[in-house]
Formats: structure tokens, C-alpha cells, sequence
């Protein structure tokens, strides 16, 4: 059978296939005692089909033989004995392939849920560098494809391939002992044979690798043109990209059409060899029996020729597992790279405490208090709590995602408990950075950020994290209810607490109006509601988490500026009380801010609450007045 | 396979008829060569016949060769005919698609359109190919081996017809009951990946939120359930080749017991057994082959279904009859316009809309996100038509114009802003094919984009990334702009397209505007109320219907919601 279109996605090269091996045999190690009976099995089911195979010759030769020169009732009985021994060898066949088989199942399925959930489970360790360095299609395919051929290969090959080598094996051995000289001949078809597959092989793979490349290219296109096909109608440009098209889709068929020709050519050249074989050794074997050779008689030129035919299904067989042997394994080792990946580092050994206060003292506590503090241990084994104030300083801080290009330059932040500290700017300018570098996404080059007086680098990146509530312009719901997104941000919340946050953030209101309310399921990551909805819920989420500190990357600037306004009177009942960041590109969002940070280039060029930035009569200025146009 | 379907044959009829002649003599040698073998063993070998061998060996391979020249006529014919047909499907469904209006487009989503050309095409690729060679060639291989069966022995042929009916209630039945397992596997399958692809999506949160423990949770339930459903399916299956094996096994032991007693009787030859049971090993593999495609051929209905719907969805907008082929000028008029994506009176999201626009003017839409002002625009150049009332560009209805003709003189900038692989002179090109390259510079410059432009190392031989991802989002709408104005429209509608462009530049597009295209009728759909002030006319949107119209001057006095708007964007989120 061809390998289906689509198939073969990446190329099927492994760079390391014993290190890849080696590092698959862990997992089947875990299910030892089936596999050997799994093995075990596959031989008695492979030698009882070798076996079944030859049967019908002994039966002729040593039974219905002599029956039609001499009839005798015992001679019957023995047929029919040696019937009942044929009935029970393929009986034992039957049985052990489908234990094989039955056994196999769970191995399989449990090593794939062992990898699928260890691939998981490792991704969910990975810095975020990781996944803005990586698209998300590929990794997707790690899950999918990657997985598949591994199923693959464990369900089918690997019995198979087994099967097929301990048939080879029988039946090379009967071939041997019933004639060497004939033996030599099917050898020599069998190098020829696995010549022919080697080339046609190679052309396939010639067309077929044309084929993927023409597939990718339609399949590009066509949804490059789709997914802007409201484009497409607007310039009235249908004509052109139908033209376009149609060249893609002609290319695709030509090379379609000769990959599968090549494909399924195969199997036919093999069985016209496999006759031509049966053909060579019905007359070599005849003229060396005639002639007397190596005491070859008639009759083992018929078994041997039944033993030839037999031999050559599991030979061409095993072309084909091998090949699915390489891919599976390319796919293995894709999903080792992954598992490979370094994880997100963290020294960090302050972590975060709910706190009460005992007199004057602060002792930690497992209730939620609403006040937080920094449990920091010391090394002669003593611990001492800091209360958690909110008050965090970047100082002199440089940093670029990759070594060549710097993106913050010297950047200096002090965001005093409590107060709102804002940062406009145009794209690009590293506002986002800067907030990625607080919650340690990515770690600064020089410079320090520090926390309460805490270098972030000693805190615990979950306790860092917990402690920072975040809001982002893109905003991403999860499948479920309206109530399990918003307890999202606090997993212990009570309903009331999620309904009071959702109250907080305005979006009480739409939520009781939804078919089901707060049950309502959302799918699609929230498809069903608008954007100006979707971001009342993130920001819900992010009040039943109630963290100490804020950031607000861009959270209303899809929002209209009249809904933003009701949003806005939502996140300020939020921001009370905390230290907040806020990234906006509105400046109406970020006038009432304490500090107003203008970001250009990677450097801050001024800095100051809103009336001291229009009296410097700056870029805040210029971009204020050009904004309203009203003086 | 589907009968409307197959009329997207076209011109690899031929191939597909072809294939199944060539599939059948095949076949019919295969089955004959067996015939061949059993004398070469009886009359040649056993006989010690070396000339007799020869000659019959000899025989066998012309045979072998008919049989391998037909092999590959097959697989040309089949390759062509399969390949052919996902040619003309994927064709007839591009073509289909570009016929679509907004409405078809948003019915079926663009990504289920995409997988519909793609994955399902390829899935009917492969599953009519297996129907030409082995839905057709099973029975015809299964009939004429049980034929030669009765040839050689009628009475050793009827355990085979008795074992045939068995042995298909067994496959049907198996594979009846592990399909509904196999498409909740599938559907498991689908939320597994769900859950990967929200988790990558959403990572940010989930590390922000620190819930790297609950979705693992989440991961291991699902995963879980792919575990237990997986096994629960191939539990099932499993039963499928030993089932087979024993009944085959039972054919061949039974034949071989009455063979003999036959032999013995004197009734048949030793070489008559030998072929009696190459045939049944035949019958029974051929019943084996039919059952493994037919699981795949009953998958691809889905994919059959998926296309099919595509082919007969009707485009909701067409062109007139006797259309007409000229827009006079830049004039729109709404009257009592009403609206609902779903074609009925019921969830209108424009109500009783009235607007009259003069050629020239510049007009300025206002509102909350959800208030329709994009559906309000999309009715001009009859990307949807109106539900109820009129909408007319230069007096006349826009359902009586040449579509062509009319979106040729409206130009759009959408608010998802697409531009499209190719440089940014094969993008800008798109709004007027044979546009020179002043006239591209000069539309840059009105798009205040030429500066940009210039600065890059290949100027306006820049390549454009697909979906435009290596320009910035403030670039991307200006191109955008550019391109639409190359189209030299007599109405020109920008949907809240200058959004990422600093306020500065805005303005001095639309100083641009003012000055060189003066006659063009400019829609401009804004958050800002800076880029809608100066207009001759602001429409205030409110959940669908017009809520003021007036200058900017009249509306400060009358309209609420734009003076709400204005104080929002004066105060800065004060209350």
C-alpha cells in the first residue's frame, strides 16, 4: 500500500537511531514479563503459520500416498489423526496471535500515555522563550503525528517485523535442509528482489518528496487565500487567485499521479519475480534431480517450491516495515528533542505565605488572610518573614531576547506599594518586555529587579508569579464554564467569591444574561462573546486570584472607549490598594497613573505623573495634543 | 462512493473505467496461474519432464508478465484517475469558494473551509483509490477463484460457499461494533488536542496564574480516557484476524479431510487438492482485503459529506439579470435598512436604517464595539445584502449592479486587514492590476507609507512574510490603504483600518484625502473621535440603530452616547 498522501510530513531522516532506540527502551522495559510473552507468542504463532504452510506435502506424501496403492482403515485413521494434529498446530497459531495481540494492546496504549503524558507534563516545565521560539503547529504535531507513527510502530511493525523475521528464519532452515542448491537460488532472487525495492524505493521517495512539496504548496495557498478571502472579494481578485490555483493544482496532480504510480508498481514487479523464481527453480530443480545432484528428489522440489513461495511474503513484508521503522522513529526522536529541552530554571528559595499578625510579630499561616509575606530562610536555619508591601525597582536594567539585539537599555522603574505606574510607547518599544522581565518570563542580562527589597532572581518563580496578577490584551479562555474560567485565577474560590469578582470586574451583569449564566459553557476560547466580554472575564479572573501586584498588558485597547469606561470603573475597583503596571497605547487609560513612563527605543526619555509630562511639553506632550486636536 | 461526486470525474473517466479492466485481468491471471503452477507440478515435475517444465515454466511467465504489465497499466491508470479526481474536487471547491459571498464564507468558518479543500480532499483521494483497486478487485478475485474452485472440485468448492456467509456476518459485525468505538477514540482524540493546543495558546496564563499542576491534571484525565477508549476499540478488533484464521483454518483442514477421502476414492488428483486449496486461501484473503478498506471507506463518508456541502451551498448574493454596468457617482443612500446574519426578521442587528450620503462627503461612524457599524459598511459594496429595506450607491440599488462593477468603484479596507505573500508591489497591485510605479509611490505617499517603504533595504521590492507578519501592525494598515486607493474608487471605506497608526499620521492621511481624491466619498469607521471630528456628517451607532447623525458641532449639543464617547477619551478612564 502507498503511504497516504499527507503522510511523511517531515522528511524522514533520524539523525541518531541508536540513541533513539535507546532511549524508547526504557518505556517497553516497564512492561518486561508481557513482552516476553508477547515474544513468545509471535513465535508460536509464526512457527505454527510456518508449519501450516508445508502441511498439505507430508499429508500427500506419507498418507493419501500410500492410501491409493493400499487402502487400509488404519492408514485412515492415522489421516485423520494427522488431520486432528494439523487442526490443533493451527488452533496453538490462532490462540498465540491473539494473545499476542490482546497483550500487545495495553503495552502499546500504555507506553503511548506514558510519552503523551511525560511530553506533557515536561512542556509544562519549559520557559516561555521556549514557546515564543517555537511555532505552536509543530509543537501541535508532537501530540499528533509524532505520536501516531509511534502507535504505529508498536501496534503493527514491531509484532510484525518479529513475525516476519522468525518466519524467515523457519523457513530458511527448511529451505537448507531440503536443498542447498535450490536454497542459493531463491537467495539470489531475494537479492535481486531487495535490489529492485531499493531502487524503485529511492524514486518513490524521489515523487514522493515532489508530492509533499506540491501538497504543501496548494495547501498554502489555498489557505493563504481563504483565510483572507473577504480580501479576495473586496478587490474583485477571485479571478486571479482561481488562475493561480488552477497552476498549483495542476502541478499537484502530475506529481500525485507519478508518486502513486511508482508506489503501487512495486508489489506487482514483486510478484512477477516471485513467479519467475518459482519458474527458475522448477527447472533447476528438475534438471539437478534428474541429473542426481545432492540426492534432490522430485518430491522435495514440490515442498521446496512451497517453502520458496511462502518465504517471499514475509521478505517483502519486511521492506516495508523498515521503512515504517525509520519514520516512526524520526517521529521518536522529535518527541525526545522535545523532552529534551531545557526546563525553566529556578534557585529561587523565598516563597510566598499567607501571614497574620501575632502581637507585632507576622507568623505564617495556612488560612487566607489577605495579607502576604516573604518567607525567607536563612542559612543558619533560622526563617524570617518580610511583609509582602508591593514595592518593586528596576535597576539599570539591560536586556535583549537574543544576544545580538538589545531591546531595554539602562531602564530604571521604582513603583512605590500602592501606587500605578504606567508605560506608553509606540510597538516595539519593549513596554511588554518590561513586564516580562518583573514576572521572569525572561531574566534580565544586567542590572537587578528587586521585590520588597528581594533580589526577584531568590524568590520562587511560582511564589513571584502568584504575587503578580496579570491581564493581557490577547485573552485566552479555556473550554468550560463561565464559573471555571473565572475560578481559573484561585481554584479554591467558593461560587460567591467568583460571582463577587465577576462583579467587581462589570461583567456581572452580561454573564446573568447569557442562555445558562455562569454555566454557560464556552468553547473556542470563548468565541461566543464579544472581544469587550471575553476581557471582563480575564479580568474577573485575575480579581479572584487577588494579587498584591497587577500588570495590564494592553487589557482594554480592544475595547471601545465607551464599554472601556465600564471596564475601566471595573479595574479600577481592582487596582485599589495595589501596586499596578499598566501598557497602553491609549493614553486616556493611563493619565490618572502616579508614573507615566514614555518608552522609546528601548530607553525611558521621560518620566512623571500627567501634569508634570504636558508642562515638559515632550513626547508625552506631542503625543497627548495630537491625540485630541482640541486646543 | 457518491454519485454527485462522481460527476467531478471529468476527464479521468476514462482512467477510472480503464483501471477496473486493467484490475480485472489481473486479477483473472492471478487466479489462473495457480492452474498453471499444480500441471507444472503434476505433469512436469513429478513426472521428471525437464522439456515438459520448461515449456510450462515458460507459459508461467508470459503469463507473469501479462500479469505484471497489467500491474503497472493499473497503477498508472489508478494514480491518474484518484489523483485526477482530488484535482477536480479540490478545483470545483476553490472555484465554488470564490463564489462564496460574506454570508457562505462565515457559515462554514475559513478554517473548516481550508480543511475541507485539504485533509477531506485527500481522504477521498485515497479511499477511491482503494475502491478501483481492491473494492472491485476482492469480489471479481473472490468470484472467479470460487469459479476455478468448482472447476477443479465442485464438491470441496461448497465448504467454501458455506464459509463465506460466516465469515462476512463476522467481519461486518466486528467492524460495525469498533466503529462507534473508533469515532469516540477520534472525538477523544479532538479534545486531547483541544486541551494541547488551549495550553499553548494560553501559556502566559497559565504560568502567570501558576496552574502548571492543574493542567497537567487535565492533560492526565483526558489522556486517560484516549487510554482507556483505545484499548476498549482494539479489544474489539482484535477479534477481527483470529476469527478469520480460524474459519480459513477450518476450510482448509475440511478440504483437506474430504480431499483425501476423494483422492482415495479416486475421485480427484493429488494436484487438484493442492489447487482447490491455493483458491481457498484466495477467497478468503480477498474477504479479508474488503473488510480492511471497507473501515476506511465508511471514514471517508464524513469527508464525502464535508465536501458535498460545500458544492451545493448556494452563494446567497449573484448577479442580476440585464445588470448595471455603471456607477455614476459616489451618492449612498440607506433606506429603512434592516439586517440579521441569519436572513430573517428575527436578531436583526440593524434596524430602520436611514442615511443619505452625497458624493464627496466624508463620513464619520462612531460606536461601541457590537454596534454594527461594520455590518452597516459591508452592505455598500454588497458583501451582504440588506434583509429588509434598500441600500442604493449613485441612485440606483445595489442588488441591480454588475457585482463587479460595483465593488470596482467601492473600495474597502477591512478591519482584519490581510495582505498576502509576494512583495509589497505585487500587494499594492492587487487594487489596480496594470498600475505603474508612480502611481504606486503616489498612492503610498497619500497612505502616508512611502516612508517606511523607502527605508527598507528593497524598497517596494520588499518581500511581504505570508499573513504579513514582518511588517508592524501600523505598516500593514497603511498598505492596506494604499492598496485600496490604487483602485481609484469612487467610494472609499476605511473600517476602523488606522487604528495601530500614530494620531499624527492619521491626521495627515486624512489631510491627504481632503485634497487629492476630493470627489470619492470617504466612510471612515473610528474609535477615535480625532479621526472622525472634521468630518461633513458623524453617524452615531447604538446596538444597531442609528442613534444620531450631525457634525461633530450638533452632536457635542445633542447626542449623549457622543458626548459620553468624547468625555471617555478626554478624561482618561476618570469617572
Amino acid at each position: 500500500m502507498a503511504p497516504p498522501p499527507g503522510r511523511m510530513m517531515h522528511g524522514p531522516k533520524t539523525k541518531d537511531v541508536k540513541g533513539t532506540i535507546k532511549r524508547l527502551l526504557p518505556y517497553l522495559a516497564k512492561h518486561k514479563f508481557k513482552l516476553l510473552l508477547v515474544f513468545i507468542f509471535i513465535a508460536l504463532s509464526s512457527a505454527a503459520g510456518a508449519a501450516g504452510s508445508m502441511f498439505l506435502k507430508p499429508l500427500i506424501d506419507d498418507y493419501i500416498g500410500p492410501l491409493i496403492a493400499n487402502y487400509s482403515s488404519e492408514l485412515m485413521a492415522d489421516l485423520a489423526k494427522a488431520i486432528l494434529m494439523m487442526a490443533f498446530i493451527y488452533l496453538v497459531g490462532v490462540v498465540s496471535g491473539f494473545c499476542y495481540n490482546r497483550l500487545m494492546i495495553p503495552v502499546s496504549q500504555g507506553v503511548l500515555k506514558q510519552i503523551r503524558d511525560e511530553m506533557f507534563e515536561h512542556m509544562q516545565t519549559l520557559p516561555i522563550r521556549y514557546f515564543d521560539t517555537h511555532s505552536h503547529g509543530n509543537i501541535m504535531s508532537h501530540y499528533t503525528n509524532d505520536t501516531d507513527t509511534l502507535r504505529q510502530l508498536l501496534t503493527q511493525t514491531i509484532p510484525q517485523l518479529c513475525s516476519s523475521v522468525i518466519t524467515v528464519v523457519v523457513l530458511l532452515v527448511s529451505m537448507i535442509s531440503t536443498s542447498i542448491w535450490l536454497t542459493l537460488v531463491v537467495l539470489a532472487f531475494t537479492f535481486l528482489m531487495s535490489l529492485i525495492t531499493k531502487k524503485t524505493g529511492g524514486l518513490s521517495g524521489k515523487y514522493f518528496i515532489k508530492q509533499q512539496k506540491t501538497l504543501g504548496d496548494t495547501n498554502g495557498f489555498v489557505e493563504e487565500m481563504i483565510n483572507g478571502q473577504k480580501v479576495v472579494k473586496v478587490f474583485c481578485h477571485e479571478d486571479e487567485a482561481v488562475k493561480e490555483f488552477d497552476q498549483k493544482n495542476a502541478d499537484l496532480f502530475e506529481s500525485a499521479a507519478n508518486a502513486n504510480t511508482v508506489a503501487h508498481m512495486v508489489m506487482p514487479i514483486m510478484m512477477s519475480m516471485g513467479y519467475v523464481q518459482y519458474v527458475a527453480i522448477a527447472i533447476v530443480g528438475s534438471i539437478l534431480a534428474i541429473n542426481g545432484v545432492s540426492g534432490l528428489t522430485l518430491g522435495s522440489i514440490v515442498a521446496f517450491l512451497q517453502l520458496s513461495q511462502s518465504f517471499n511474503r514475509p521478505i517483502n513484508m519486511m521492506s516495508q516495515q523498515i521503512s515504517s521503522i525509520v519514520m516512526a522513529l524520526a517521529g521518536a526522536e522529535r518527541i525526545f528533542e522535545l523532552m529534551d529541552e531545557k526546563p525553566e530554571e529556578d534557585n529561587g528559595y523565598i516563597t510566598l505565605v499567607n501571614a497574620k499578625y501575632d502581637g507585632d510579630d507576622l507568623v505564617e499561616t495556612l488560612e487566607r488572610t489577605n495579607i502576604w509575606a516573604w518567607r525567607i530562610p536563612h542559612r543558619d536555619g533560622t526563617v524570617e518573614y518580610k511583609l509582602l508591601r508591593g514595592d518593586v525597582r528596576l535597576e539599570n536594567v539591560d536586556f535583549g531576547y537574543t544576544p545580538e539585539k538589545q531591546v531595554l537599555y539602562d531602564v530604571n522603574v521604582y513603583a512605590e506599594p500602592g501606587q500605578k505606574v504606567a508605560f506608553v510607547g509606540a510597538t516595539g518599544a519593549g513596554k511588554t518586555t518590561i513586564t516580562n522581565l518583573i514576572n521572569r518570563f525572561y531574566d534580565i542580562q544586567d542590572g537587578q529587579i528587586l521585590y520588597d527589597g528581594i533580589d526577584i532572581k531568590r524568590i520562587n518563580k511560582d511564589s513571584l508569579r502568584l504575587s503578580l496578577g496579570i491581564v493581557l490584551q490577547d485573552i485566552n479562555l479555556f473550554t468550560g464554564t463561565v464559573m471555571e474560567n473565572i475560578r481559573y485565577g484561585r481554584l479554591d474560590a467558593t461560587d460567591e467569591e467568583c460571582i463577587a469578582a465577576a462583579q467587581l470586574a462589570n461583567a456581572h451583569g452580561f454573564i446573568t444574561l447569557l442562555e445558562n449564566g455562569y454555566d454557560t459553557v464556552l468553547s473556542g476560547d470563548g468565541s461566543g462573546l464579544s472581544q469587550g466580554q471575553r476581557q471582563l472575564i480575564a479580568i474577573a479572573r485575575a480579581a479572584v486570584a487577588d494579587p498584591p501586584v497587577m500588570i495590564l498588558d494592553e487589557a482594554t485597547s480592544s475595547i471601545d472607549t465607551r464599554t472601556e469606561s465600564i471596564v475601566q470603573s471595573g479595574m479600577d475597583s481592582l487596582m485599589t490598594g495595589r501596586t499596578v503596571f499598566v501598557i497602553a497605547h491609549r493614553l486616556s487609560t493611563v493619565q490618572n497613573s502616579d508614573v507615566i513612563m514614555v518608552l522609546e527605543n528601548g530607553h525611558i526619555i521621560e518620566r512623571g505623573d500627567h501634569d508634570k509630562l504636558i508642562a515638559d511639553k515632550g513626547k508625552y506632550y506631542q503625543l497627548y495634543t495630537g491625540a485630541f486636536e482640541l486646543d | 462512493m457518491d454519485k454527485q461526486l462522481l460527476r467531478y470525474l471529468g476527464k479521468f473517466k476514462k482512467d477510472t473505467f480503464l483501471t477496473p479492466v486493467f484490475v480485472f485481468v489481473e486479477a483473472l491471471l492471478e487466479v489462473m496461474i495457480p492452474f498453471f503452477m499444480t500441471s507444472l507440478i503434476d505433469n512436469g515435475i513429478e513426472k521428471g519432464d525437464v522439456g515438459h517444465t520448461t515449456r510450462l515454466g515458460l507459459l508461467l511467465l508470459v503469463f507473469a508478465l501479462a500479469s505484471l504489465v497489467m500491474g503497472i497499466f493499473s497503477a498508472r491508470y489508478s494514480s491518474r484517475a484518484s489523483a485526477g479526481y482530488a484535482h477536480n474536487l479540490r478545483q470545483a471547491l476553490f472555484h465554488k469558494v470564490q463564489e462564496f459571498s460574506f454570508a457562505n464564507i462565515d457559515k462554514f468558518s475559513t478554517a473548516s473551509i481550508v480543511t475541507r479543500i485539504t485533509t477531506d480532499v485527500s481522504n477521498i483521494q485515497m479511499s477511491f483509490m482503494m475502491t478501483l483497486r481492491i473494492a472491485l478487485r476482492s469480489p471479481f478475485m473472490m468470484l472467479t477463484s470460487l469459479f476455478f474452485a468448482f472447476r477443479t472440485n465442485a464438491k470441496l468448492a461448497w465448504i467454501y460457499v458455506a464459509a463465506i456467509p460466516v465469515l462476512a456476518f463476522v467481519l461486518i459485525y466486528i467492524t460495525t461494533h469498533a466503529h462507534p468505538f473508533f469515532r469516540k477514540v477520534f472525538q477523544t482524540y479532538d479534545k486531547l488536542n483541544n486541551v494541547v493546543q488551549e495550553n499553548l495558546h494560553g501559556i502566559r496564563v497559565v504560568k502567570s496564574f501558576v496552574r502548571k499542576d492543574h493542567e497537567i491534571e487535565k492533560f492526565h484525565n483526558v489522556s486517560e480516557e484516549v487510554y482507556t477508549l483505545f484499548k476498549k476499540a482494539e479489544k474489539m478488533t482484535s477479534y477481527n484476524m483470529p476469527a478469520m484464521q480460524l474459519i480459513i483454518y477450518t476450510c482448509i483442514l475440511l478440504a483437506a479431510w474430504f480431499g483425501s477421502r476423494l483422492i482415495t476414492a479416486g475421485n480427484m488428483t493429488t494436484g487438484e487438492l493442492y489447487t482447490s486449496i491455493a483458491y481457498a486461501n484466495m477467497i478468503l484473503s480477498g474477504l479479508m482485503m474488503l473488510s480492511m478498506i471497507f473501515v476506511m471507506i465508511t471514514m471517508s463518508q464524513t469527508s464525502i459529506q464535508r465536501v458535498k456541502e460545500i458544492l451545493n451551498e448556494e452563494s446567497t448574493i449573484r448577479n442580476p439579470e440585464n445588470p448595471v454596468t455603471e456607477v455614476k457617482d459616489g451618492s449612498i443612500t440607506f433606506e429603512n435598512v434592516g439586517f440579521s446574519y441569519y436572513g430573517t426578521d428575527e436578531k436583526l442587528c440593524l434596524k430602520d436604517v436611514n442615511i443619505d450620503i452625497k458624493s464627496g462627503q466624508t463620513i464619520g461612524i462612531i460606536g461601541g464595539t457590537g454596534s454594527s457599524k461594520s455590518t452597516l459598511v459591508q452592505l455598500i459594496p454588497r458583501l451582504y445584502d440588506a434583509t429588509k429595506g434598500s441600500v442604493k450607491v449613485g441612485g440606483v440599488d445595489v442588488r441591480d449592479y454588475d457585482i463587479e462593477t460595483l465593488r470596482e468603484s467601492v473600495a474597502m479596507v477591512l478591519q482584519k486587514n490581510e495582505l498576502f505573500s509576494g512583495t509589497i508591489k505585487t500587494n499594492l497591485r492587487w487594487g489596480n492590476k496594470n498600475a505603474t510605479d508612480e502611481e504606486l509611490i503616489e498612492a503610498c505617499k497619500l497612505a502616508c507609507a512611502d516612508e517606511f517603504i523607502s527605508q527598507m533595504p528593497d524598497g517596494y521590492d520588499t518581500r511581504i512574510e505570508r499573513g504579513g507578519t514582518n511588517v508592524s501592525g501600523g505598516q500593514k494598515q497603511r498598505l492596506c490603504i494604499a492598496r485600496a486607493l490604487l483602485k481609484k474608487p469612487k467610494i472609499l471605506i476605511l473600517d476602523d483600518s488606522t487604528s495601530a497608526v500614530d494620531v499624527a499620521t492619521e491626521s495627515s492621511i486624512r489631510a491627504g484625502f481632503r485634497s487629492y481624491i476630493p470627489e470619492t466619498t470617504k466612510l471612515i469607521i473610528a474609535q477615535r473621535i480625532s479621526s472622525v471630528q472634521d468630518a461633513d456628517m458623524i453617524i452615531v451607532m447604538d446596538n444597531g440603530l442609528v442613534n444620531g447623525i450631525g457634525t461633530h458641532d450638533e452632536l457635542m449639543a445633542s447626542n449623549e452616547i457622543y458626548k459620553e464617547v468624547y468625555y471617555s477619551q478626554q478624561k482618561g478612564g476618570k469617572e
